[in-house]
């Protein structure tokens, strides 16, 4: 693979991004996801109310496909339904794992996140692509978290 | 001088275009032909099963397999063949004290005494031995350089049973004070296991010179084939342990009920053995002891001194352990500023460069070190000054990649 489809301006970008990367107060969803072989570790952090995820952010470290990919996921799944985000999680997975490959489609779907595409191509690093996307999912799986206020 | 290089068919092949530099020896080094003719004529011509048959092939094998017992036990100078053990890998050995002493011997109230640099496989097993028995799991801490101050020793105290401790950090290359350490642990009464795989491949180790009561390590890491490794144990210590595990060849009379075991060091060895493995280990010695490890320590200082100094001219470039060459093995972690470490070795990877990214197998010692991981180049006898050069050519490579500057 051409390092140059791995480490596009675009990931770059994302993984440089901060915005996403901060503690939402008052989540009601929270998961910590980390890839113990490489020393990627982040926790998603997620605000859903009626059904609508309507924050989400994600801290922690990891390598540049990791934290790209987690700072792409937010923008995407921000403000969709908790059942859109999942029917979208399964695509970026299905992308991951060559089960979809309409580029079009894919593009359409998860907009900047097709970028990742070419990570298929590349084993050692599917695991940093899908950590935050995995992680997520498993959130939203769960109870919502009540706090003390 | 012969070239050393020309010995390992594998570097004569290009990565995307680029010669390959293979810097991961601390995780495998690379075979000699020298090595793979010793295996490809064992196969071609004495293939038998040793010890069983008393046709010429099994006869053959079994003075294969008998003769590189005994060269392994002059290398290494232990006293005797009954002390030579062959296992799949060093962390077999380990398992194999851990079952068969540390299970039986440990009871509660009791320590084990291990070091935070130790790779997983000198450290799982002991908090398995200590889940098990009741015993406690103590820990001696280095220094900011990754060497053991004196002054941990002081934890092996009269409680000890076992201390089981690198030679050789595989993530700092810091050597480990053995001497002092055995001395220490036989004050007390305590067992001492040393962890050789990052230390045999390199220098010359005298287990006896030493005292040490186990010593492990693995084939692979010095120029044998992976599925071979050895455990050295005191033969007074070894004759009083049961068998880790049970079958063919390790039995002396077994009946419907009962089984009366083999004598040393065969009780240690069930069922038929990796001897290829074991033949590559032989070829390896030969090689390794006509090199001369006088060479090799000197070829790799000068390598280790010449690296150090090519990174520190990188002011991104942090180095993780120690930045002399005082009591070192030739590994060198460092982290690159703002690039994580599975970044850089996969951008080095892309111009041939091979590092290892990640935890190392010690995930305890990077968090002592608060660090999620680094990225380790390692150095063997058959590195050049040219692959050093590579090495830090690319990481201007991998901060232009990844969006900073070249300095």
């Amino acid at each position: 693979m051409e390092l140059s489809s791995l480490y596009t301006q675009v990931i770059l970008e994302h993984n440089r991004n901060l915005k996403n990367k901060r503690e939402i107060e008052g989540y009601t969803h929270k998961e910590r996801g980390h890839n113990p072989s490489c020393g990627d570790d982040i926790s998603v952090e997620a605000k859903i109310e009626n059904g609508v995820i309507v924050d989400l952010a994600y801290t922690g470290s990891g390598c540049s496909i990791s934290q790209a990919s987690a700072d792409m996921m937010i923008d995407l799944l921000k403000g969709k339904t908790v059942q859109e985000a999942m029917d979208t999680i399964e695509i970026f997975l299905g992308m991951i794992k060559r089960e979809i490959s309409d580029i079009d489609y894919l593009e359409e779907v998860l907009d900047e996140a097709a970028i990742l595409q070419g990570i298929s191509n590349l084993p050692v690093r599917v695991k940093c692509a899908v950590l935050a996307w995995h992680t997520l999912k498993e959130a939203m799986k769960e109870d919502p978290i009540v706090q003390d206020k | 001088m012969k070239n050393i290089r020309d010995d390992f068919p594998i570097f004569n092949q290009e990565i995307n275009g680029h010669k390959l530099v293979y810097l991961d020896s601390a995780a495998t080094s690379q075979r000699p032909n020298q090595v793979l003719d010793a295996v490809a004529n064992y196969i071609r011509k004495d293939n038998g099963n040793p010890h069983r048959g008393s046709h010429i092939l099994s006869i053959r094998a079994t003075e294969a397999f008998e003769g590189v017992r005994e060269k392994v036990r002059k290398f290494i100078g232990a006293r005797s063949v009954k002390e030579i053990i062959f296992t799949k890998n060093t962390t077999e050995s380990i398992n194999l004290v851990g079952y068969s002493y540390g299970m039986n011997t440990l009871k509660t109230g009791d320590k084990i005494v291990i070091s935070i640099a130790e790779h997983h496989s000198n450290l799982v097993i002991w908090q398995q031995v200590a889940k098990k028995t009741g015993a406690q799991l103590v820990f001696m801490y280095v220094d900011e350089e990754g060497r053991l101050p004196l002054s941990e020793l002081e934890k092996i105290d009269k409680l000890t049973k076992i201390v089981a401790v690198t030679h050789m950090s595989n993530v700092l290359g810091t050597i480990f004070p053995v001497e002092e350490i055995v001395k220490k642990a036989h004050s007390v009464g305590a067992k001492v296991l040393i962890d050789g795989a990052q230390a045999v491949p390199h220098m010359k180790v005298n287990v006896t010179d030493l005292d040490v009561d186990f010593y492990a390590f693995s084939g692979h890491k010095m120029l044998s084939f992976m599925g071979v490794g050895v455990l050295y144990g005191k033969e007074e210590i070894l004759k009083n342990m049961e068998p880790f595990l049970f079958g063919g060849d390790m039995i002396e009379y077994v009946y419907e009920e009962e089984t009366t075991f083999n004598e040393l060091p065969f009780k240690f060895e069930a069922g038929t053995q990796g001897i290829e493995g074991v033949v590559s280990l032989g070829a390896a010695i030969d090689y390794l002891e006509d090199l001369t490890f006088d060479f090799i320590h000197q070829k790799e200082m000068e390598l280790t001194e010449y690296a150090l100094s090519r990174l520190k001219e990188l002011p991104y470039v942090k180095i993780i352990g120690p930045t002399d060459l005082l009591n070192r093995g030739a590994v060198i972690s460092f982290t690159v500023d703002g690039v994580h470490p599975h970044d850089v070795s996969t951008i080095l990877d892309s111009y041939g460069v091979g590092v290892r990214a990640g935890h190392h197998c010690a995930q305890p010692l990077m968090r002592f070190l608060k660090i999620n991981s680094s990225t380790r180049a390692s150095f063997y006898f058959y590195n050049t000054k040219a692959d050093v050069d590579a090495l830090i050519e690319n990481l201007e490579e991998v901060r232009r990649w990844m969006g900073y500057g070249a300095k």
